[in-house]
């Protein structure tokens, strides 16, 4: 139930903001999804989806911080030597 | 698929090991909080890829596990009535009750339905106004949003048939009871990220601080999961108590307020008894007075006092990390997914599910994380 994978809005209806609806592509499945609790998300971003109502938009510049992160122990560990 | 296959590299995961192993000079206790981190864990074989002297426990973040047998006897009850549509998450139908389950309700010709969101349930209410479409609202702050918004739909669409059985619990309260018990070992937190995507995590600052524990917001993939043990490890090896975001593409610190808000309009905080665990003061949702006309409980009366497991399911000790699943007597003999004792064996997020699904043969056995790729 918490467990959801990241999807792609392919397509937004405006209208009533409690029935604010689009399309979102997971893996090539689409689904209407409420994105009502995400008023600035537009197509193409993508977001996380639970019960059928999106609650996070994904954030890239982000998304490069558990590989930023290896690589900074990375260079730690070099610079410690192979026994640190 | 974006945002996902890079953070199943197995190559990283396998660098991400390695740092963490160097960095690990004593034993710790790392509580995973959510189910699906701890499937993620298993099924990806990740906590075999650490040193042996760190241990993961897995937490109570099983919606499923944690719902308490009273309300899932409810639910069958209600699912019983003639004029009643009984809507609910999947992993609802086969839990056990005190003496069957909403899956066999069905069998014997109760109308209950599979749907993947609340709002599917709000539309069956509109399309069909001759019946009582009824939702089991189940969840943690993950699914609230939702719940929340399918009361404020039906409330705009003005529908009188609709209501939802809430069983809602909170994250933070359950941590709370697991680090003030005697038996706790838990040394540092994986917080569960959607819930903080949702709620943020400053109300996770003052847990960090009052029981000195790390606490990192994490993510679901191997990688995210990785690095979380790594920025806890580094906290626990530093002397440090502080609460970090592993998970910062998905999760903000101030959380989402417009998802925080519609469950503020629609939801109070009330006590609520978890199963195998028993009752946490202010550690559950239940619905405004505003929206009483929305509580099925009201509707159709309240559920049955609660009630103690009658069976040798252990999932109380299960859902506080005090046992590892393959440590229960009845695992994998007396109780399977087929035939299940107790819901963590049941949900596709509980951790006995996880054990029997991925590691029946041998509890220690794992599969690399390189077949992480493969999937």
């Amino acid at each position: 139930m918490c467990l959801a994978v990241p999807g792609k809005i392919t397509s937004i209806t405006e209208g009533d903001p409690l029935q604010r609806a689009g399309k979102v592509s997971f893996g090539g499945v689409l689904k209407d999804v409420n994105l009502a609790c995400v008023p600035a998300a537009k197509v193409g971003d993508y977001v996380i989806v639970h019960a059928g109502l999106a609650i996070s938009i994904l954030d890239e510049a982000e998304a490069e911080e558990t590989f930023r992160y290896l690589r900074q122990i990375e260079e730690l560990g070099s610079a410690l030597g192979p026994s640190a | 698929m974006k945002f996902v296959s890079e953070y199943r590299d197995p190559e990283a995961a396998r660098q991400y090991a390695e740092r963490i192993a160097r960095m690990v000079t004593r034993p710790w206790t790392i509580m995973e909080i959510c189910g699906g981190q701890t499937h993620a864990i298993v099924k990806y074989g990740l906590d075999a890829l650490l040193p042996a002297t760190l241990t993961l426990v897995h937490g109570p973040g099983c919606p499923v596990c944690v719902t308490p047998v009273e309300f899932i006897d409810k639910a069958i009850e209600v699912a019983g009535r003639p004029e009643v549509t009984f809507c609910s998450f999947g992993d609802m139908l086969r839990v056990p009750g005190t003496s069957t389950d909403l899956l066999a309700a069905k069998a014997n010709g109760a109308d209950v339905r599979i749907v993947y969101s609340p709002l599917d349930a709000v539309a069956a209410a509109q399309a069909h106004p001759d019946r009582q479409v009824v939702f089991f609202a189940v969840g943690f702050e993950t699914t609230a949003p939702a719940n929340a918004m399918a009361v404020r739909q039906a409330e705009q669409l003005g529908l009188t048939n609709f209501s939802l059985l809430v069983a809602h619990v909170l994250v933070p309260p359950a941590m709370e009871a697991i680090l003030a018990s005697p038996d706790n070992r838990v040394q540092g937190f994986l917080a569960a990220g959607h819930v903080c995507a949702v709620m943020g995590y400053t109300e996770y600052e003052p847990i960090a601080s009052r029981y000195r524990v790390p606490i990192v917001v994490t993510g679901f993939e191997p990688l995210d999961i990785l690095h979380g043990i790594a920025l806890c490890v580094a906290q626990l090896e530093a002397g440090r108590a502080e609460v970090e975001n592993q998970y910062a593409r998905a999760v903000r610190r101030e959380g989402n307020r417009s998802a925080q808000e519609l469950i503020r309009q629609v939801f109070t905080v009330v006590p609520r008894r978890w199963r195998g665990v028993g009752e946490i003061p202010a550690s559950g949702l239940g619905l405004q007075a505003a929206y009483a006309a929305f509580d099925a409980e009201r509707r159709f009366g309240p559920a049955a006092a609660p009630r103690d497991e009658a069976s040798e399911c252990r999932a109380g000790q299960i859902l506080r990390g005090v046992l590892k699943p393959h440590e229960c007597p009845a695992f994998g003999t007396r109780c399977t997914p087929e035939r299940p004792l107790g819901a963590p064996m049941v949900s596709s997020e509980g951790a006995c599910a996880a054990y029997y699904r991925y590691r029946r043969s041998s509890p220690d056995q794992t599969v690399p994380a390189g077949a992480a790729s493969r999937d």
